[in-house]
């Protein structure tokens, strides 16, 4: 929406997160640069949606820091699934949530707001959807909907979990140009994906992550078979005896 | 028609204040029932009322019927069931709702418990647990008023970031909205309506009026403005209609709108506009287009 935008990018320092004592991310340093697109890739369980969310500020590091270098005005796509589908709101008012960051809890939306609410819907294929309640979507309709969300945020890191899973060809080829678009505009991306070819194709960054990071850099180093299988022992080794971490903190 | 719902208020005054009292209520508990409802929440305001009777037998045996004790023991038993639960559960690795049972059924024992041992008949037990109308005097009826006024002016402000927070609180938490401490100032406002309604409808009751008419509102609304609406609806309806009961069939105040307030549920999930029973059987035929 606007042109050039001021640079915002993460810097992981040792990053340790955990669930109780279990290392979901172990021990993780590297940096997502301003205006990069990384996808991080990576078994089942093996830490992407808890370093997602620590990202998002959620999840405390039990070891290391997230430093933010610039702005950390953070737009987060949850889990389609993590989300209550049935809840009672209109679609027009979601994307208004978008709104949060510049008119908190009491500020009135403007016209001019509810203008760009609308052209948010237009813009992911929703136009007409304003008054129909979040139930009656589809579930690639309603991540079409959290992306709209988002474009009505403006944030300058954008972090997407799973933004394709579960939703049809057509909405995923939408939304990838939507991503495609908020990276020529200069935000940063962070995306968990699963599909591999799809990686190759549209993400010149990714983070390889079982737990460590496997590999980070640019996809074609990254996402060789060697560092896949690699990440795949990582993620079965799963020793219930296992001795306390002693690396330097 | 006048003998039936007009003369009765008008003859005695402590209906009349119960019925204030219970007016007063029904604008503002069933609201956050809605709430509480769409947080999967629907036992938590329960077991705030459970869990208040231990405080509310002690303060009961220390000093009486005297209003201000009474709240002051439910209070603190309440936060102490509700934070107690939440802490436990977080230490020991078991589920939330597992511990708020059992902390619920102990603190329930535990309070009839003390009333019988210090001395209480089963007088006191009934109009303990299921309120009477002679209960609503005038500190009752200020509290009442007093929280009803609170919660509504609360919710006013709040609105915007507990429905952002129900219904997503990790886009909320990223987009820099305070949830957790929405969430704590809700809870508060949660604790002070069940309060406020021990008098007139009892510990055991209380909770009838916040919780019955928010379940039946989805049935009549499809945003969460209709369906506070609605409830506020049911529960004024369900008041009136209770109090009268409870003097022409002299049943406790409590369970004759609770009763009230279940037909109005059952109603609900059979004749309501959305998802009810009959809707469903009557949609045989669909849109063309």
């Amino acid at each position: 929406m606007t042109g050039r935008r001021a640079p915002a990018g993460i810097r992981l320092d040792n990053l340790t997160l955990t669930h109780g004592a279990r290392a979901a991310v172990h021990h993780v340093s590297g940096r997502f640069a301003p205006g990069s697109l990384t996808a991080v890739v990576g078994p089942n369980g093996a830490g992407k949606t808890t370093l997602l969310r620590a990202l998002a500020g959620l999840h405390k590091p039990q070891g290391g820091a997230i430093l933010h270098e610039g702005t950390a005005r953070i737009g987060l796509l949850p889990q389609l699934a993590a989300l209550d589908r049935a809840f009672p709101i209109a679609c027009l008012d979601v994307v208004m949530q978008g709104l949060w960051p510049r008119l908190g809890a009491f500020r009135a939306a403007s016209a001019e707001d509810r203008e760009r609410a609308r052209q948010a819907l237009a813009a992911v294929g929703l136009s007409g959807f304003e008054r129909r309640p979040v139930g009656s979507l589809s579930a690639g309709q309603t991540q079409r909907l959290l992306f709209a969300r988002l474009l009505v945020q403006d944030a300058d890191i954008l972090l997407l979990d799973e933004p394709f899973n579960a939703v049809d060809a057509r909405t995923a080829a939408d939304l990838l140009r939507l991503v495609r678009d908020w990276h020529g505009e200069g935000r940063t991306v962070v995306a968990v994906l699963h599909d591999l070819d799809l990686v190759t194709r549209e993400f010149p960054d990714t983070l390889v992550l079982a737990r460590d990071a496997i590999a980070w850099g640019p996809t074609a180093d990254a996402l060789t078979a060697a560092n896949r299988m690699k990440a795949r022992m990582m993620a079965e080794a799963w020793a219930d005896d296992a001795a306390a971490c002693d690396r330097a903190a | 028609m006048h003998d039936l719902l007009i003369a009765p208020f008008a003859e005695f005054g402590f209906l009349r204040r119960a019925l204030v009292g219970c007016l007063a209520l029904s604008v503002s508990a069933p609201v956050l029932g809605v709430f509480l409802v769409l947080r999967r929440m629907s036992l938590t305001a329960d077991v705030l009322a459970h869990g208040a009777l231990p405080g509310v037998a002690i303060a009961f045996l220390l000093a009486g019927f005297s209003a201000p004790f009474l709240w002051f023991g439910g209070l603190v038993a309440g936060l102490v069931v509700a934070v107690g639960a939440g802490a436990l559960s977080r230490a020991t690795g078991g589920r939330e709702d597992a511990t708020l049972a059992a902390l619920y059924l102990l603190a329930l024992g535990a309070g009839v418990a003390i009333i019988s041992v210090g001395g209480g008949g089963g007088a006191d037990i009934t109009h303990i647990l299921f309120g009477s109308v002679l209960g609503v005097d005038d500190p009752a009826l200020l509290l009442m008023a007093g929280v009803a006024t609170l919660t509504l002016l609360v919710l006013a402000f709040a609105w915007r970031p507990l429905v952002l927070e129900c219904f997503d609180p990790s886009f909320a938490a990223a987009a820099g909205a305070r949830g957790g401490a929405w969430h704590l100032v809700f809870q508060a406002l949660v604790v002070l309506n069940v309060i406020s309604a021990f008098q007139a409808l009892g510990t055991l009751m209380a909770v009838g009026l916040m919780m019955l008419p928010a379940i039946a509102a989805r049935h009549w609304a499809r945003q969460v403005s209709g369906m506070a609406y609605a409830a506020v609806g049911i529960a004024v309806a369900s008041s009136v209609a209770g109090l009268v009961l409870s003097y022409h069939a002299d049943v406790p105040t409590g369970p004759a709108i609770v009763l009230i307030a279940g037909g109005a549920w059952a109603v609900s999930v059979l004749a309501g506009p959305v998802d009810g029973l009959l809707s469903r059987l009557l949609r045989r035929r669909h849109l063309a287009g």
